[in-house]
């Protein structure tokens, strides 16, 4: 997928959150890196379509993305969001979560909408769960149903945003698995994290973001063992300090 | 503390008839001490009326639930708008209804709009004077239930490309009824004891009709002791309604 993001401002509350965004790549899965604060969510929800940007432009695959709501909300449907925490309606199931969008956003019909959530669900083993409330599942199955609900509809690219910050070790790992499986389908994946393990292994690019600009970015493999900024330098020593 | 969280059923029965027993006996010595002795028999002749009445607030009360409800919803999504008139006339509204007594705002409605309106019937009228005065109450519930709401659940309806209107019926009036329902059938309660309010218009409701039975028979004890314990018996019954949709919603709404 190639992604083209040209000159991106975003001001919230008279601040500003991003300045002069500019990037250009291909890409199946990025990553986007950073300390927090620094604008990486407010980026991943102007290409989701969920924000509108101050000024600046984005053209995925060569089309240029309309920023008014009508055309976004066309937008939105081919691509989808995973939350950093309660990205689940309260009030529904698991299987009713993953078949709202399907039956009322792409029209399927009741026993196709079933058919699909209790395929997907079955498949990453949480076909037990599919009567449960949100508030009835550990934070690792909400996040992993959520997963479920993005890729029912094969959208054309997923976007996650810290999808598992919320987290302990033992259930990120089974958020990211699942994620790395269906990366390896060949699903276009931009996700905002701070596992740096899975931005460096499981993500082919990666976006370093700092006081709210890109200030590198490239093949994961270069970012993680080659930074050149003073700043990556120093974000990767203090978030590697711990680590094994 | 543990030990009291699951209570065996004898105690339940044990502890509910003691509590009985100590409400009877305050009554019994109260009424002995000012050599009280009440004779319920004499209602029996005015049972007819007596129902009439009954039914007459248990009519009002629902009718007054219903306009009550729909006024609320207007006056809390009144309040959400973004031309200032509106949402100043919401709140200018709420703060004037809860701001002043039932009573007041009866003769008020009734003696100077009404009349001024050409609105005669005391039960329209009496319905729509509750309704008004209700419907401050329930638009805040109303308005709490959807501040209540996270806003993440608007975001992933945007997300999963939802429309205004499919996020209104799917997602934020479900979970509203969810939050509200017991506030609102606990607004009914209120809302069939403040009726008793409009007997001062003549509304011949349970306490009109009981005020008639009084200037009849002079047993105004029995007769509004009596009257107590059908109201009662009505709030009791919404009250265990209440109770029952509490439970039905309970698991969407654990945190």
């Amino acid at each position: 997928m190639k992604i083209e993001i040209k000159g991106i401002c975003h001001n919230f509350g008279g601040q500003q959150v991003l300045r002069n965004i500019d990037y250009t790549d291909e890409f199946n899965s990025l990553a986007v890196i950073g300390p927090s604060g620094a604008g990486k969510s407010t980026l991943l929800r102007i290409i989701g379509g969920l924000l509108i940007p101050s000024t600046g432009e984005l053209i995925l695959d060569n089309k240029k993305i309309s920023f008014s709501e009508k055309a976004l909300w066309e937008y939105r449907r081919n691509i989808s969001f995973v939350f950093q925490s309660h990205g689940l309606f309260e009030h529904m199931t698991a299987c009713e979560n993953i078949t709202l969008p399907l039956i009322h956003t792409f029209g399927y019909n009741k026993t196709d909408a079933l058919q699909s959530a209790v395929k997907l669900l079955s498949r990453f083993g949480l076909f037990e769960e599919k009567n449960k409330y949100p508030s009835q599942l550990s934070g690792g199955q909400q996040q992993r149903i959520a997963i479920a609900r993005a890729v029912a509809a094969s959208p054309n690219l997923m976007l996650l945003d810290e999808p598992t910050s919320a987290l302990d070790p033992e259930l990120t790992s089974e958020v990211l698995d699942m994620l790395g499986e269906l990366q390896n389908e060949g699903l276009k994946t931009i996700i905002v994290t701070h596992e740096m393990g899975f931005a460096l292994k499981a993500c082919e690019k990666a976006i370093f973001i700092c006081d709210n600009t890109i200030v590198e970015s490239g093949d994961s493999a270069e970012i993680f063992t080659n930074p050149r900024s003073e700043q990556l330098k120093a974000f990767l020593d203090k978030v590697l300090e711990w680590s094994i | 503390m543990k030990r009291f969280r699951n209570p065996t059923l004898i105690n339940k029965i044990l502890s509910a008839l003691a509590v009985a027993v100590i409400f009877a006996a305050l009554v019994w010595i109260s009424m002995k001490r000012i050599g009280l002795n009440l004779d319920f028999s004499t209602l029996f002749e005015y049972k007819k009326r007596l129902f009439d009445g009954f039914k007459m607030t248990i009519i009002i009360s629902f009718a007054s639930l219903i306009f009550s409800m729909v006024l609320g919803m207007l006056i809390a999504m009144g309040q959400r708008s973004r031309i200032l008139v509106i949402c100043y006339a919401c709140r200018a509204y709420i703060q004037i209804i809860r701001g002043t007594p039932l009573l007041v705002q009866i003769y008020f409605f009734f003696y100077i709009v009404g009349t001024a309106w050409g609105i005669d019937n005391r039960y329209i009228a009496g319905v729509i004077i509750l309704s008004i005065f209700e419907g401050a109450y329930i638009s805040e519930i109303i308005r709490g239930g959807i501040e209540s709401i996270d806003k993440q659940e608007y975001e992933i309806a945007r997300s999963i490309g939802l429309t205004d209107i499919q996020t209104f019926r799917l997602v934020t009036f479900p979970i509203l009824m969810a939050r509200i329902l017991p506030a609102l059938a606990g607004q009914l309660a209120s809302i069939i004891k403040d009726s008793s309010l409009l007997s001062v218009i003549a509304v011949i409701e349970l306490t009109q009709t009981t005020q008639e039975i009084s200037a009849a028979n002079f047993q105004m004890f029995e007769n509004y002791i009596f009257l107590g314990l059908l109201y009662f018996i009505l709030t009791f019954a919404v009250s265990m309604l209440t109770k029952w949709l509490e439970g039905r919603y309970k698991h969407e709404n654990r945190d």
